[in-house]
Formats: structure tokens, sequence, C-alpha cells
């Protein structure tokens, strides 16, 4: 027995999530009683790993898993469980995470929670909480079956330093033609952008910004704050904004530590995809906005008059830092 | 080609969520139901490829009669039959089962729905009917172009966009994007008259348990009162944020 979390990269690299689901997996062995094993597809350098207590770290190489396929990505966890017998395996909610989660739920013949967002709070049956009714709700799962596959939602137990010695193996999964059955024909990817599911704090604009014309304060704003653009979704349905940058109960949740709304009255859909956001903060110049109700702090004011003394203001701050 | 839309019954965006019998069950008092807004994507490209390439049409649910209504809605929209699997949909992977075993028995080439469905939005019946079946699945799809049984389709990823490309049966998981939210279809006079004689069929589940199930529900934490700051005072924020929210 023991737990089995995927840590995914980026061009090698790990990310936040990496660390953190590191983080959760560490805490769910413990409570299991059992070790827990990381297994990495293509990373650089896994020693960071240690850092967040993983136990064993299974290392995979293999030059066919450069670009991301979901099936053959499933296919080596699911091998690299079987090997380690693990009976509980942990995925992030990225976008590829989401995309392979299912499909190796299959073939571990495991029950799937997704959207997990705490800690286990009960081993016996296996129990997590999730966000459900896009995030108007949450639900307590209880998993029935022998293997148990948990996905963890962003942003949700952030990450706990736990040094450990790590067991770093080499493994090789035998990898099948079935895996690779769809191909990949071209990425288009922005560099340098900070995207929504990555970013610590998002700026967001409505349609009291009156016009694509006006984002530029928007921009500036985000750039100020190291932050991440997006939009309510009028504004991408009417096309002023790229779709991408939807965030609502349709488009993309957020899970910053901090949103800050310019222009979005909060229609009960949109603040179900934002209220994951630990911090939310509103400008908005009608005081009878839905918003302020679901916000932490709140500006009534004409947004072409604030947005531009807080740049000013963010930047005289940020030079006393 | 065959098309199947997978259709999830869920309660309207606007619904406020409460939950009864000592939270352990949805409290579907007083609440709208609609066709996932997810599965309204996959619904109007399957149509366009009904209307520009001849391709039929069916739409499938797992649930009890209840759910009819947003079946007939499907087929108001121009699907030209639909199947109800007459079970609870308790959970995905028993969905994901059920809808699979109705696609081995009729046969399909391209199955369609949304990522997730807006209720327990586990985003697990696509990828597992996939892996159930062997088809090829693609995610957080926001393009679909099908010729001579071969798929090009473009997933959303973290970022960006990733262009894949397959052989038929496929399985196409499908958000904002595979079609624009312009051209999603609402039902006309015509559609409902014409609906109401569409075939519906409903077929007994297969025997498939559980794998998870619902302790409790929970509603989020009340929000404190928002902390209002004067339009004329961006310092007072900025000390907030950084002292107080310690997120600058």
């Amino acid at each position: 027995m023991s737990v089995l979390v995927f840590a995914d990269n980026s061009d090698g690299i790990f990310k936040k999530t990496a660390f953190e689901i590191v983080s959760f997996g560490k805490q769910v062995a413990e409570q299991a009683e059992t070790s827990l094993v990381v297994v990495t597809i293509n990373s650089n350098d896994v020693s960071a790993l240690s850092t967040y207590g993983a136990d064993k770290i299974l290392t995979i190489q293999d030059a066919k898993l450069d670009s991301f396929n979901a099936k053959a990505y499933a296919d080596c966890i699911h091998q690299a469980a079987n090997k380690e017998s693990a009976d509980i395996v942990v995925v992030d909610s990225t976008n590829n995470g989401l995309y392979l989660a299912p499909i190796l739920a299959v073939k571990l013949a495991a029950g799937y929670a997704s959207n997990v967002v705490d800690y286990p709070s009960s081993m016996q049956p296996l129990t997590v909480k999730r966000k459900a009714f896009s995030s108007k709700g949450f639900s307590f799962t209880e998993i029935h079956t022998e293997n148990k596959l948990l996905g963890l939602a962003k942003n949700s137990v952030g990450l706990t330093e736990n040094h450990v010695d790590s067991v770093i193996e080499d493994f090789a999964p035998s990898l099948k033609d079935d895996d690779f059955k769809i191909s990949s024909a071209s990425i288009d990817k922005s560099t340098g952008v900070i995207t929504i599911a990555d970013a610590d704090t998002v700026v967001s604009g409505g349609r009291g910004l009156k016009g694509p014309e006006n984002w530029g304060m928007i921009e500036e704003l985000a750039e100020v704050l190291g932050a991440a653009t997006a939009c309510s979704k009028p504004v991408s349905d009417l096309g002023w904004r790229p779709h991408s940058e939807h965030v609502g109960q349709t488009g993309k949740p957020v899970t910053s530590n901090l949103y800050i709304a310019i222009g979005i009255s909060g229609a009960i859909q949109h603040l179900a995809g934002v209220n994951s956001s630990k911090v939310k903060v509103v400008i908005n110049n009608d005081a009878e906005a839905p918003f302020f109700k679901a916000a932490d702090y709140g500006i009534v004011g004409d947004a072409f008059e604030v947005v531009p003394q807080l740049i000013n203001k963010l930047k005289e701050f940020k030079s006393t830092l | 080609m065959k098309i199947l839309v997978c259709i999830s019954h869920v309660p309207d965006t606007t619904s406020k969520i409460n939950f009864s019998e000592d939270n352990t069950k949805f409290d579907s008092n007083g609440v709208q139901f609609v066709i996932n807004p997810y599965d309204e994507f996959a619904l109007t490209r399957a149509m366009w490829f009904k209307e520009k390439q001849g391709a039929s049409v069916t739409v499938a649910t797992v649930g009890g009669s209840n759910v009819e209504p947003t079946l007939r809605k499907a087929l108001a929209i121009g699907a030209d039959d639909a199947i109800r699997i007459d079970t609870e949909p308790t959970d995905g992977f028993l969905v994901a089962k059920q809808l699979s075993e109705v696609i081995k028995a009729e046969g399909f080439d391209l199955i369609l729905t949304g990522k997730e469905s807006i209720d327990y939005n586990g985003g697990m019946v696509p990828g597992m009917m996939a892996e159930l079946l062997g088809f090829n699945f693609v995610n957080a799809c926001i393009g679909l172009e099908v010729e001579n049984n071969k798929a090009t389709a473009i997933r959303e990823i973290d970022g960006g966009k990733e262009v894949l490309t397959c052989d038929l049966p496929m399985i196409a998981a499908g958000q904002k994007g595979m079609v624009e939210e312009k051209d999603l279809r609402i039902p006309n006079m015509r559609g409902i008259m014409m609906a109401r004689k569409k075939p519906l069929k409903v077929v007994a589940p297969a025997d498939v348990s559980d794998s998870t199930s619902t302790a409790k529900y929970e509603k989020p934490v009340a929000k404190g009162a928002c902390k209002m700051v004067d339009a004329n005072n961006i310092d007072e924020l900025i000390k907030l944020l950084h002292n107080e929210a310690k997120v600058i």
C-alpha cells in the first residue's frame, strides 16, 4: 500500500501546483500510515520534491512523452501505481490533469473524486470534500472501490514543507502503440503571459468598461500586480476579449489569492466562478451592485478615475517594498 | 456519420442551490432545469454536422422520467431521436458505463458532450466512456472538424491551444468555442411541435454499482460584510490588502 502522486511539469520545470499536490499527497499518506511515491515524466530536476515530502520519486524519461498525451500519461501513471501497489492516486486539476484523470480512473478501476478542496475527512471509507454546483456548494464524497483516485483543486490546501530524503528511481513503463492514436499537430501557447490558472492575482473587467478600447488600464493594473487578466461573460460574448479570459460558472474558475473585479455587477453565474478566490475586491460605480455582498473590499466609484489612481498608488507602494 | 450527444439535465445557471433531508439531498424545489450549458455547445456543433454533412443526431441522458422535458428540448432544437436510460445518475462512473452500453449497442461514430456538468462538475463521464469503449478522446474541445472519418480537434491548454488529429470513432468534450455563444439555438414553435412526434426511447439500465456516493452537502460559509473604502482613499485599500488580507 502507498499513496502515488503524479507531479506534472511545464517544459521540464515544476510549478506551484506540483508542490501543492505533493504536500497534499504526503498528508494523505500520513493519514493512511503509509509512504508517498511521486511519479514524474520528463522532469529536469526532481530534487525540489523532497522538500514537500516525496519519500520515493519515480522518474520517467521518454522522448515519446515530450508532448502531453492523455492516454499515454494515464498508462504511465497506471503502471507506476501497480508497481508501487498504490491504492490512492492523486492528480492535479490543470487542463492536462482533468484530461487524463477519467482515463486513469477506468484503468485503475478506481472511484474518482474530482475538485477535492481539503484533506480527507475520513479514511474509512475515504471521504473528501469537493466543489459542487459550480462552487455554489460542496459535497462530501465517499469512495467505495479498493483503488481511489483524487483530483486536487488548485490553490486549495497550499504548500507544506516536509523535508525527507527521497529515494530516486528510474522507471520505464512499457508504452503501447494504442496509447498514441491521437497525434498533436501543433501547439499555440503564449509565452511570458500569466494564465488565469497559474495566477496568484487576477484582474477582471466587465461591461462597465464600455468597450474593448478601454482595456489598457486593466492590462496595466495586471502588469503592476503580476496578475492575469480576465473578463465577465458578456464581455467575451461581445467579442471584446477572447473566450480564454471568460471567468464565471461556464468559463474558467478563479482560484487565485486576490481577484479584482472592475465594472462587473456580480451576476450569480459570475460569482459562482470566482468565489473560490480567497480575497475579492470590487470597484463599481453602482453601490447596489450585487458583487459588493460577495466581496471583501469595495470601492464605489468610476472605474475610469479609480483604476488609474490605483495603478499609480500601487507603483509607489511597490517601489517602497 | 452517426452522432450521439450526451446531455445532462441540470439546474439553470441562475438557480440558488439548497439542500434538504439534513443536507443529504439537492433540493430541487422551485428549481428550473435546463440542458447543461456545456452540452449545448456540443448539441449545436452536432446540428452543424447534420446540416452541412448529413449526419444523424441522437441525444441521450441517464435519468428518470422527470428529465424527458430536457430531451424534448434537444429534439426541438433539431436532434432526430432521443434515448433515456432509466436510472438515477448517482455517480460519474455509473453514468459513463450506462451510456457506453448504449453506444456499444447502437453504434455511433462521434460522441459529443460537454466537458462537465454545472451541477456535480465531475468532468469525468466523457473520458471514462472513451476508456471503456476504446474510443479516441479530446477534452476541453474548442473546435472540431470531421472529414473522411478523420477528426481535427482543438483543445484548450493552460495558456493556449493545441491541435489534435485522430480517427473516428471519437469522443469530444466541448466548451465555449466549440461553437460561439451567439450560435446556440433556441427551439422555435415548429421545432417544439415536431419534437412531440420524434422517437424517445426508454432503455433499461445495465447492472452497474456506484463507485462513489455523497454523504452530505454543505453551502459555502456566508461572507462577512464587505469593507467599503472611499474612492478618494486608495492608500487605505492598499494598506488593507497588504497588512490585513496579505495578498499584495
